[in-house]
């Protein structure tokens, strides 16, 4: 069985562990520069506040004190992140994230009531540990995972945790509720074409010809048809849609401890992620990195950190990718630990097309902008004809230019000695 | 590039070496061990110390003079474990009325309380809705001026 922990409201709960007042209050995270909202508390949702609403339209409901809105803060978010995936391992030898705030957790071994028991616990502990909330699904394969995690965030009943088990009742009927457009990897155009033929639900998707779906739609929806009806195929990393964040990671094959050989390995994952990234068309705006140990040697020290970067505006630019994973790099490397896997998230993605319109991201000059799409375009084509890695970028000369717009960012209450959260002795 | 821009956000603390000298150098005499080989590497890491469960590990500043009869005072820094089940006699970071606040777990009678150490403090009923144990203090560190 396989779960996906996803954290609720992640950036607004992060905050709220060490602002405790902003517990019940309308509250919203902004972009780097303070440009738009990219996390929402449910408060925040119910006053009608969209995904992407650029900040200066909220001034009015700020002024009237509202709601409250915070600049990101992905120094907090990236440990939150670390801690509450430190607790998943404890419950489970194979952890991988999925984005910052969502991990897929393998389950092997388990018997159905067990399994329910063992997540329980799972949600109940890294909430209490990190001061997280969070929602499980489980499921046989990724896709009814995702489905079982939704269904425990909104279906009060489930409390959190909704286990799914192949062809049982409850998977029939849940699928039998879900439309289409809330499964994993179907998009919209697919649900009208889809539609036309009968197929309304994720359960009529279940039940279709899976060969049919792969003649007439292609390989991927056969595979989401498959997976509904619990047949894993898919894998990390390898959905065609346009993803929300960009993962590439890999073990070393080895332990190493050898500085150049990881630096110059997430190096590649940056290169890589950043093609990934200009292939769908999109722009990061962080970069997150992490290193792990091997957690079966317990005869050796274990260190698995990670670290998030912000980039100074939105972009698809290898230079600027690489820059930040070498600067997260630097932060959490520490000599004497033998690492067994490393890897490089893009995180908070946009769409590339529609980043001229935001005039608050400070986005590069056109000139400029044009050149560095020329330069990446050149370097995909000849990687692509010659073989991936035919055209490298040199390591990066530090950039003395590293100032953001963050009017309102709270401290970053986990990482910095200076910026401690106080505690009252009165 | 400042040190500001960059962003440890690493959960486990790495190991800090404690500054005294170590006995690498072999005795004189070539293929004699040197006695000092078997502590060869070996520090004093405050965090193995201390920090038992570094996933659910938080360091709070304390501001007030409540606490200090139970050796707590102003500036201190405390050392909050998360994973631990809160029981009497223990040390709580507590929300009160949505403030972080640090108090003493006891029982009166079969009432649980969070007491201050000192008088001027009344104790505030566990009870209470507008209460909420966020962590149990698990060390203090108080620094001289030296």
């Amino acid at each position: 069985m396989i779960g996906l922990i996803d954290c609720n409201n992640f950036y607004v709960s992060c905050e709220r562990v060490f602002q405790p007042r902003l517990e019940g209050l309308p509250v919203g995270v902004l972009s780097n520069n303070d440009g738009c909202v990219i996390a929402r508390s449910n408060e925040l949702k119910v006053l009608g506040v969209e995904m992407g609403t650029p900040a200066f339209e909220l001034k009015a409901l700020l002024r009237q004190g509202r709601i409250r809105l915070l600049s990101s803060n992905y120094e907090l978010y990236g440990d939150m992140s670390a801690r509450v995936q430190s607790v998943l391992e404890e419950f489970s030898t194979g952890v991988e994230p999925y984005s910052i705030d969502e991990m897929f957790v393998r389950f092997d071994d388990f018997g159905q009531d067990q399994l329910l028991t063992h997540c329980r616990e799972l949600h109940h502990k890294v909430r209490r540990f990190t001061g997280i909330p969070v929602s499980v699904g489980v499921a046989p394969t990724r896709t009814l995972a995702k489905l079982a995690n939704r269904a425990a965030k909104k279906v009060p009943a489930y409390r959190g945790v909704c286990v799914l088990s192949a062809g049982s009742a409850d998977t029939s009927s849940l699928l039998q509720r879900v439309e289409l457009g809330d499964v994993w990897g179907v998009g919209h155009r697919l649900v009208e074409r889809l539609a036309l033929m009968g197929i309304h639900t994720a359960w009529d998707l279940a039940q279709a010809d899976p060969k049919a779906i792969r003649r007439r739609f292609s390989v991927t929806l056969e595979r989401t048809a498959l997976e509904l009806s619990g047949i894993p195929c898919i894998e990390m990393n390898d959905s065609d849609e346009p993803r929300q964040r960009i993962m590439t990671s890999r073990s070393f094959g080895k332990l190493t401890d050898n500085r150049n050989e990881i630096h110059e390995a997430l190096r590649q994952f940056g290169q890589r992620g950043a093609e990934k990234l200009r292939a769908q068309d999109s722009l990061t705006r962080a970069v997150y990195v992490f290193l792990k140990t091997n957690r079966h040697r317990p005869d050796l020290p274990q260190y698995s950190p990670g670290a998030v970067v912000e980039l100074e505006r939105p972009t698809d630019d290898s230079r600027e990718i690489l820059r930040a994973v070498s600067q997260a790099f630097e932060a959490i490397y520490r000599s004497h630990y033998r690492f067994m896997k490393a890897g490089v998230m893009l995180i908070d993605l946009i769409d590339a097309n529609r980043q001229q319109l935001s005039l608050l991201e400070s986005p590069q000059s056109a000139e400029e902008r044009e050149r560095s799409e020329r330069l990446m375009a050149t370097l995909d084509a000849l990687n692509q004809r010659m073989g991936r890695g035919t055209v490298k970028l040199g390591m990066p000369s530090p950039n003395a230019a590293w100032h953001l717009r963050c009017a309102n960012r709270s401290p970053r209450w986990s990482t910095r000695w200076p910026e401690l959260p106080s505690a009252k002795a009165k | 590039m400042t040190i500001e821009s960059l962003i440890p956000a690493h959960p486990t603390p790495p190991s800090m070496a404690l500054p005294h000298p170590l006995a690498l150098t072999r005795a004189g005499i070539s293929g004699f061990p040197s006695p000092a080989q078997d502590y060869e590497g070996r520090t004093l890491d405050l965090n193995e110390r201390l920090v038992k469960r570094p996933s659910a590990s938080f360091f709070m500043t304390v501001t007030g003079d409540s606490m200090d009869s139970l050796g707590i005072q102003d500036g201190d820094l405390l050392l909050i474990d998360r994973s631990i089940e809160p029981r009497p006699g223990h040390i709580l970071v507590a929300l009160v009325e949505g403030e972080i606040t640090v108090k003493r777990y006891q029982l009166k009678g079969r009432h649980p309380y969070l007491c201050s150490a000192n008088p001027a403090y009344p104790p505030i009923p566990l009870e209470d809705l507008d209460c909420q144990v966020w962590g149990v203090v698990r060390s203090v560190i108080h620094e001289y001026p030296v």
